[in-house]
């Protein structure tokens, strides 16, 4: 039990009644208790999830938007009720500024493609900033290549923090987007992204926020913070792989053309010519991932029912517990320290390579994440190849954080340090 | 922890502490190769000079796990002085006996001391924390310059990529 203030009420959040709905905890890896903390990677899901998914398979398995059958026209409610959970998760304004995606990375690039390329020039530039994963940098540079436009990066500080002061610098004539990840999956900084909105707003440089570690962890209003698009995976937040979302401001979407083609995107085809629907199912070409659409509004609607502040109090005094603990642990080095962070804990440890921590706290039954994180560039940026990356949901436990400081007294000893 | 120590043997953990031939670029290397792991970011460079077909000394530079570290370094002891034949055998014997469920009843008897190696196999993802320097070797033997990645089938290994790093 772990009391908490969350601003005017206190709330404890009991972990074991939300632990026992996760099956996948409950299990032992190499002879000891499972205990997850890679969950910046993906997260298990609970049984609501779980439920949603086989009770769709169980019962109204049919395609969307074609059959006049029962069975198709309730999968298409429950799509398209899907739809409107994330609608109300983001506070869109509407259903049809979500588009079902397969995750972070294919939204970015269906902006990268559909948004941005009719409106890039040769000598153009997109920022990003220097704490991108790969998934936000990698679809930009491919345009850059195929248009002659440049990419510019926003620094990041030794704490790991946005250098906004080099931002204003950054945002100039030819900067035609910002793209930016909300919370740094390698180091869990979360940006002030309200601010850093309004300052490219100022100079009418549209924004891309890269939500995939925020969902889990903080609140979000595409409307109050104006961002231009939002993007996050399912699977990062208690949902199901394979299903994620890009909201777009509606403006936007209704003047993107479409970037695939194929069945369901159309309202009328002739050999001569095809007429697309209007987004969001511009944008969603083929049969979507129905139980993935509707897994994922059971893993949003059990995220509230639990309660997002709850999940994020506990998960910050998991957070400094865990910060204060490795910190004794000699030779530990945590790589971002942001004043803002989620749950999210990268560190080096002297003499010990971090595949070597990741095989040793393995053998322990304890989950972390070893190597780059798909942030190549914040690795050089920190003089470091690779980090061990404890990284925390609302269903560990304080006992799991123990467990890892312990695990990484065993690193030393086994490595003879 | 038993069979953590398999994968942590005493010679090797001594061999990462004290990598042999480290951070040596021998005198008039000939020969030299730079492999890496693009999904753990372990990196080596080979250097070798090899006269009249023997490996006359051979060095390495890099970083990477105590897995990789310590057989860079066992592989840099295991080679020095053998001809090119006898190297590209012990790289053919380490990389069967990792591989293989059921290397060759002979590969044992052929990699001696290396046989420590063998504990890796039990941890499928850090075979190619050990493998990495044999390969590089075996790449910095079959031409200058080569780069060699875990993630690139084999064949492609010798396809040199501009210099080295
Ligand atoms: C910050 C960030 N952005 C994007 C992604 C890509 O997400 P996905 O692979 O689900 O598309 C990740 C996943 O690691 C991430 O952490």
């Amino acid at each position: 039990m772990t009391a908490v203030t969350t601003g005017a009420m206190t709330l404890p959040l009991d972990v074991e009644p939300i632990r026992a709905q996760f099956p996948v905890l409950h299990q032992e890896v190499n002879g000891q208790p499972l205990a997850y903390l890679d969950n910046a990677a993906t997260t298990q899901k609970p049984r609501a999830v779980i439920d949603a998914v086989s009770g769709f398979y169980e019962r109204d398995c049919a395609n969307v938007h074609r059959g006049v059958h029962a069975l198709s026209a309730r999968a298409t409610e429950a799509y398209e009720a899907a739809r409107g959970s994330v609608q109300r998760r983001l506070n869109a304004r509407r259903p049809g500024e979500i588009v079902f995606v397969r995750g972070a990375t294919e939204a970015i690039n269906l902006v990268a493609w559909s948004f941005l390329r009719p409106r890039l020039q040769a000598g153009d530039e997109i920022l990003v900033t220097e704490m991108e994963h790969h998934a936000n940098i990698v679809p930009w540079q491919l345009l850059c290549q195929q248009i002659g436009a440049q990419l510019r990066v926003v620094p990041v500080t030794d704490s790991g923090e946005l250098r906004l002061e080099a931002l204003d610098g950054l945002l100039g004539d030819r900067t035609r987007l910002l793209a930016l990840t909300h919370v740094s999956n390698a180091l869990g900084t979360i940006n002030p992204v309200a601010e850093i909105v309004a300052r490219a707003h100022a100079r009418g440089v549209p924004v891309l926020v890269d939500g995939a570690q925020a969902l889990p962890h903080v609140a979000m209003d595409v409307q109050a913070l104006d961002v231009d698009f939002y993007v996050f995976s399912g699977h990062k937040t208690y949902g199901p792989s394979g299903i994620g979302a890009l909201y777009g401001k509606h403006e936007h979407l209704q003047a993107m053309p479409p970037w695939q083609g194929g069945g369901e995107m159309i309202l009328s085809v002739t050999f001569d010519r095809t007429t697309f629907a209007a987004p969001p199912l511009r944008f969603e070409a083929g049969t979507p991932d129905m139980e993935g659409a509707i897994g994922l509004a059971a893993a949003l609607e059990w995220l509230e029912s639990v309660g997002l502040e709850r999940a994020a109090a506990h998960e910050r005094e998991l957070l400094d517990h865990a910060t204060r603990a490795l910190r004794s642990v000699p030779g530990v080095r945590i790589i971002g320290t942001a004043a803002e962070k989620a749950a999210i804990i990268s560190f080096t440890m002297e003499g010990a390579h971090p595949h070597d921590i990741g095989t040793i706290l393995d053998h322990e039954g304890i989950a972390v994440r070893t190597g780059h994180h798909c942030a190549q560039p914040l690795m050089r940026r920190f003089g470091v190849p690779a980090t061990a990356r404890a990284s925390f949901a609302l269903y560990n436990t304080h006992a799991e954080v123990e467990r890892l400081v312990e695990g990484l007294h065993q690193v030393r000893r086994v490595l003879g340090r | 922890m038993s069979d953590l120590r398999a994968l942590y043997e005493e010679v090797i953990l001594e061999h990462n502490r004290k990598p042999r031939n480290y951070m040596k670029r021998p005198e008039g290397a000939n020969r030299s190769a730079y492999g890496f792991n693009p999904i753990c970011g372990d990196e080596f460079t080979i250097h070798m000079t090899v006269e009249d077909g023997v490996v006359k000394d051979v060095g390495f530079e890099g970083a990477g796990c105590a897995i990789s570290t310590a057989s860079a370094s066992m592989m840099t002891q295991a080679v020095m002085g053998k001809t090119e034949a006898e190297a590209e055998a012990l790289f053919e014997a380490v990389r069967d006996l990792l591989t293989h469920d059921h290397p060759d009843p002979a590969t044992a008897g052929r990699v001696g001391k290396l046989q420590v190696l063998t504990g890796v196999r039990e941890f499928p993802m850090r075979v190619k924390c050990a493998t990495l320097a044999w390969h590089t070797m075996h790449a910095a033997m079959h031409g200058v310059d080569g780069t060699v990645n875990t993630e690139e089938p084999e064949e492609h290994h010798q396809c040199a990529i501009g210099g080295g790093h």
